[in-house]
């Protein structure tokens, strides 16, 4: 690497710190400065992030858009719930080393299937496949619940049983907790997305002919990058489940994986933390869109509508354009 | 054997409604590559329409035969509605990848669920008395609403009527050459931008008529239409997409697989239902009577 | 040496005999042109041995090893690229970052997903190796969308070239790019396979390349081999003359030097 890419790396070092040294540090500070409420709605932003940064490594890196991620945040959740209902388990890190393996089966399964395809056979495939999870979940309600699903307590996290003030007690340690497992996930794919494999993936993304023809195994590479999806999104449900007090079929029906790329869409896909951004973004619109109105699906199916037509590149996509015509004026 | 007749009746009631909802899907994938996401609402609108007017009607003391000649209300609403979107939101579309087409439909889906509910508020529509008023008749030995003979019938005639219309009409020539290779089309002249809103138009007319025919045998709610886009999904995945002897077959073995498993295996016909169509896809993606490499 | 064989090569589409039981030989260091009118099946062959296509029957042995069954993935590996007549390209990513897919895919490092992909210096140094001998190192940062259509060529080649084949296809490498610069393409070309020992068939059109460039020379006509040998003995070869390159009224080749465009 000669002198100018060095200085090239370290200027976009610095880039990179001038965003996410403020971001954590507002994260951090959150919930002493902020109530309750506004605690746990960026709660559900931040889980929502995990799932949405995991369902971006198939569209935005791999090319490949899944309509059936709520089978993933579903089965996390699920897996959850069952683990509370039938064997008596409290413990966080017990659910999320659960649905983790429970994720990796579905999403094996399911992309063993689905990988042979791309575009709309894809998306329909997966589709397809999340539908029958969510029929099994609403037609054995003596297992799952039905449309009442199951409850789900507030776990012990790291063995700290939770305290008598619940909502206190998901306000602040249950966020610090998800603040961690989310810094982890952020970590974790920024890595895989910068190595040689992510590298790859990007080539099947551009051009599968190509990718094919550099000696790379097109179909094992989705499978493993839908597995690695699937189980970050997953984890998401599992954490959503004691936040959420209830894991029911809302999670697993297929206008919910439509609300995971509606986010991801809304905070631009093509960048890594678009996703993130959206998520967050997309939780307290319709937070407040729901608290504001009955006809939410109205306000948010207008905003995406205008997302699509008018900016496709989402929010972090027109803020980067913006930031390069500011760098080109000066 | 009675009953077994009313379960072969049963199972071509849905099998028609299905086929005219899953129909228009298919035809519009098929000539614009499109799938609308928000098909089902327009089956939806279809019903609630029909509902609403024959409501009207029936409050103005109209006849009972005029409110059969307002059931295509629906279907008429749906298609201006059609004709609506295609001009103004689809049209950007098509130079796009499929995927920003798939989620402009997705937000379209949330726009009319809502505004269902804005125009119709929250309470389930009905025209129970079309219904009603045709009675029953007897099926060896047993009685059997005439009404869901009619829906049967115009699933065979809109069938009929569309293949006809397809496959023997100058109109039909222009779609399945567009259908096929628009630029080549568009190179001969057809006007493909006329080609394409008609088809879209059709697609919701069908889907509309599918609404306003079932809704006076069930009501028009909330949710039907996300409901009916799935089924409908299943429909054309075992037929092929874009593919109108698919749409039918698929409606068939549906009608008859959803009969058969509410009758014997209730809990799980919804999943076989969707297995069916993984399995489909597996094995034949191109569905039984779809072209491969769409 | 023979790397390449191919026995009775045959493929069909529908009616369509795209590869009529060809018998296709290519010598180990040569440079070998592979000519022919549209449709005479050049492509078709180039996708059977490259594993793109199967086909119908006949055999094709790499090396002396049967590789007929083999998937395109096997047939990399033993050492077949290809370069593509319409460029295949990753657009998305940097000229390095294409270059460098080649090695990292070559070394069998694709299924690291723990290791940043920056860090690692021999790959990249490589890469850039590459870039400055194809003459495209100050486009290493560029996205491959967005340089020249000529940039685009030699990149192509370059990702190919970046496998390490022992025998490399160029399918049309100076196709739709301005007669000025294909000579200096196929300078860059010739010259780095050369030196790095890799056997080459080019697919032309443009009969100035094919001759200045070549060392031997396949044309094939509907679907089989209708002449094959030095550039001099096809200039000289009638049926070659007549079915492709057309001749004078007077009998004489329409083909003089170079310079015609």
């Amino acid at each position: 690497m000669n002198a100018s890419g060095a200085v090239a790396q370290t200027a976009a070092t610095w880039r990179i710190l001038a965003w996410v040294v403020p971001a954590a540090l507002l994260l951090l500070v959150a919930p002493l400065v902020i109530d309750p409420f506004q605690t746990l709605t960026l709660t559900y932003g931040l889980i929502a992030a995990i799932g949405a940064l995991g369902f971006n490594l198939l569209l935005g890196y791999t090319g490949l858009l899944s309509f059936g991620h709520s089978a993933f945040f579903g089965g996390g959740a699920y897996t959850v719930a069952f683990m509370v209902k039938y064997l008596k388990i409290a413990s966080m890190e017990l659910f999320l080393a659960g649905s983790v393996l429970a994720s990796a089966i579905i999403s094996a399964l399911f992309g063993f299937v689905c990988v042979r395809y791309t575009r709309i056979f894809f998306g329909i495939l997966t589709l397809a496949l999340s539908q029958v999870l969510w029929s099994l979940a609403f037609k054995f309600f003596w297992v799952t619940g039905g449309t009442d699903g199951l409850r789900v307590p507030t776990p012990t996290l790291v063995g700290m049983a939770p305290t008598n003030d619940k909502m206190d007690f998901l306000a602040h340690q249950y966020y610090y907790y998800v603040l961690a497992v989310f810094a982890l996930c952020v970590f974790l794919m920024w890595v895989i997305v910068h190595s040689p494999f992510g590298k790859a993936l990007q080539a099947i993304r551009d051009n599968e002919t190509r990718a094919e023809f550099i000696g790379i195994r097109i179909r094992r590479y989705r499978l493993i990058a839908f597995v690695i999806s699937g189980i970050f999104t997953g984890v998401a449900g599992a954490l959503w489940a004691p936040l959420n007090g209830l894991a029911s079929p809302d999670v697993l029906v297929w206008t919910f994986s439509g609300e995971i790329v509606f986010m991801t869409v809304l905070g631009g896909f093509r960048t890594f933390v678009g996703p993130i951004v959206g998520a967050i973004a997309f939780t307290y619109l319709k937070t407040y869109a729901v608290g504001f109105t009955v006809y939410w699906q109205l306000l948010l199916g207008t905003v995406l509508v205008v997302l699509v037509l008018a900016l496709p590149t989402g929010i972090m996509g027109a803020i980067e354009r913006l930031a390069s015509k500011m760098r080109k004026a000066r | 054997m009675g009953v077994f007749a009313i379960h072969i009746l049963n199972a071509l009631l849905y099998s028609s409604v299905l086929f005219l909802i899953a129909g228009g899907l298919s035809l519009i994938y098929g000539v614009m590559r499109i799938l609308n996401l928000a098909h089902g609402n327009l089956y939806a609108l279809g019903a609630f329409v029909t509902a609403w007017a024959i409501g009207l009607a029936l409050g103005a003391g109209v006849p009972n035969f005029v409110l059969f000649l307002l059931l295509p209300a629906g279907a008429i609403a749906a298609a201006v509605a059609g004709a609506v979107i295609e001009r103004t939101l689809l049209r950007p579309f098509y130079k796009r990848p499929e995927e920003y087409q798939l989620l402009m439909t997705f937000g379209l889906l949330m726009i009319l669920e809502d505004l269902i509910r804005l125009v119709w508020g929250p309470n389930p529509l009905s025209a129970t008395s079309v219904y009603a008023s045709l009675g029953s008749i007897s099926i060896a030995g047993d009685r059997y609403p005439t009404y869901n003979l009619v829906i049967i019938a115009v699933g065979i005639v809109a069938a009929v009527f569309l293949w006809a219309f397809i496959y023997r009409t100058r109109f039909g020539v222009f779609l399945r050459a567009t259908s096929q290779d628009k630029r080549m089309a568009s190179a001969l002249g057809v006007n493909v931008n006329r080609i394409y809103i008609q088809a879209f138009t059709l697609g919701c007319f069908m889907a509309g008529l599918g609404g306003a025919i079932v809704v006076p045998s069930q009501s028009a709610v909330l949710g039907m239409g996300v409901d009916a886009l799935v089924l409908a999904f299943i429909v054309v995945v075992i037929g092929g997409l874009g593919s109108l002897e698919g749409a039918l077959a698929g409606a068939l073995i549906v009608g008859v697989v959803r009969e058969a498993g509410i009758t014997l295996f209730p809990e799980i016909e919804l999943a076989v239902l969707y297995l069916i169509a993984a399995v489909v896809l597996l094995v034949r993606p191109a569905g039984l009577f779809g072209r491969a490499g769409t | 040496m023979n790397l390449l064989t191919t026995q009775a090569l045959t493929k069909s589409f529908g009616d369509n005999r795209a590869v009529n039981a060809v018998d296709f030989v290519v010598n180990q260091g040569e440079v070998l042109a592979l000519i022919g009118s549209n449709g005479a099946g050049k492509t078709s062959l180039v996708n059977l041995v490259s594993g793109l296509l199967r086909p119908d029957s006949g055999q094709i042995i790499f090396e002396n090893n049967d590789v007929t069954r083999q998937t395109s993935y096997e047939r990399i590996k033993a050492g077949i690229a290809r370069s593509f007549q319409i460029v295949n390209l990753f657009d998305h990513l940097s000229c390095a970052d294409n270059v460098a897919l080649s090695i990292f895919s070559r070394e069998g490092k694709t299924l690291n997903l723990a290791t940043l992909a920056s860090r690692d210096h021999a790959v990249w140094t490589e890469a850039h190796d590459v870039l400055r001998r194809f003459g495209l190192d100050r486009a290493a940062v560029m996205l491959a969308g967005t340089i020249s259509h000529g940039e685009r060529k030699l990149l192509d080649v370059a990702v190919a070239y970046a496998l390490k084949p022992k025998l490399l296809f160029l399918d049309e490498p100076t196709s739709g790019v301005s007669t000025r610069e294909k000579a200096p393409i196929m300078d860059i070309v010739t010259s780095i396979v050369r030196a790095g020992g890799i056997t080459v068939v080019i697919i032309e059109h443009d009969m100035d390349i094919v001759f200045r460039y070549s060392e031997r020379i396949v044309v094939m006509h509907q679907g089989t081999i209708l002449a094959d040998g030095t550039p001099d003995e096809i200039r000289r070869n009638d049926a070659v003359t007549t079915t492709l390159i057309g001749t004078h009224p007077t009998g004489e080749p329409a083909f003089g030097g170079a310079g015609n465009a």
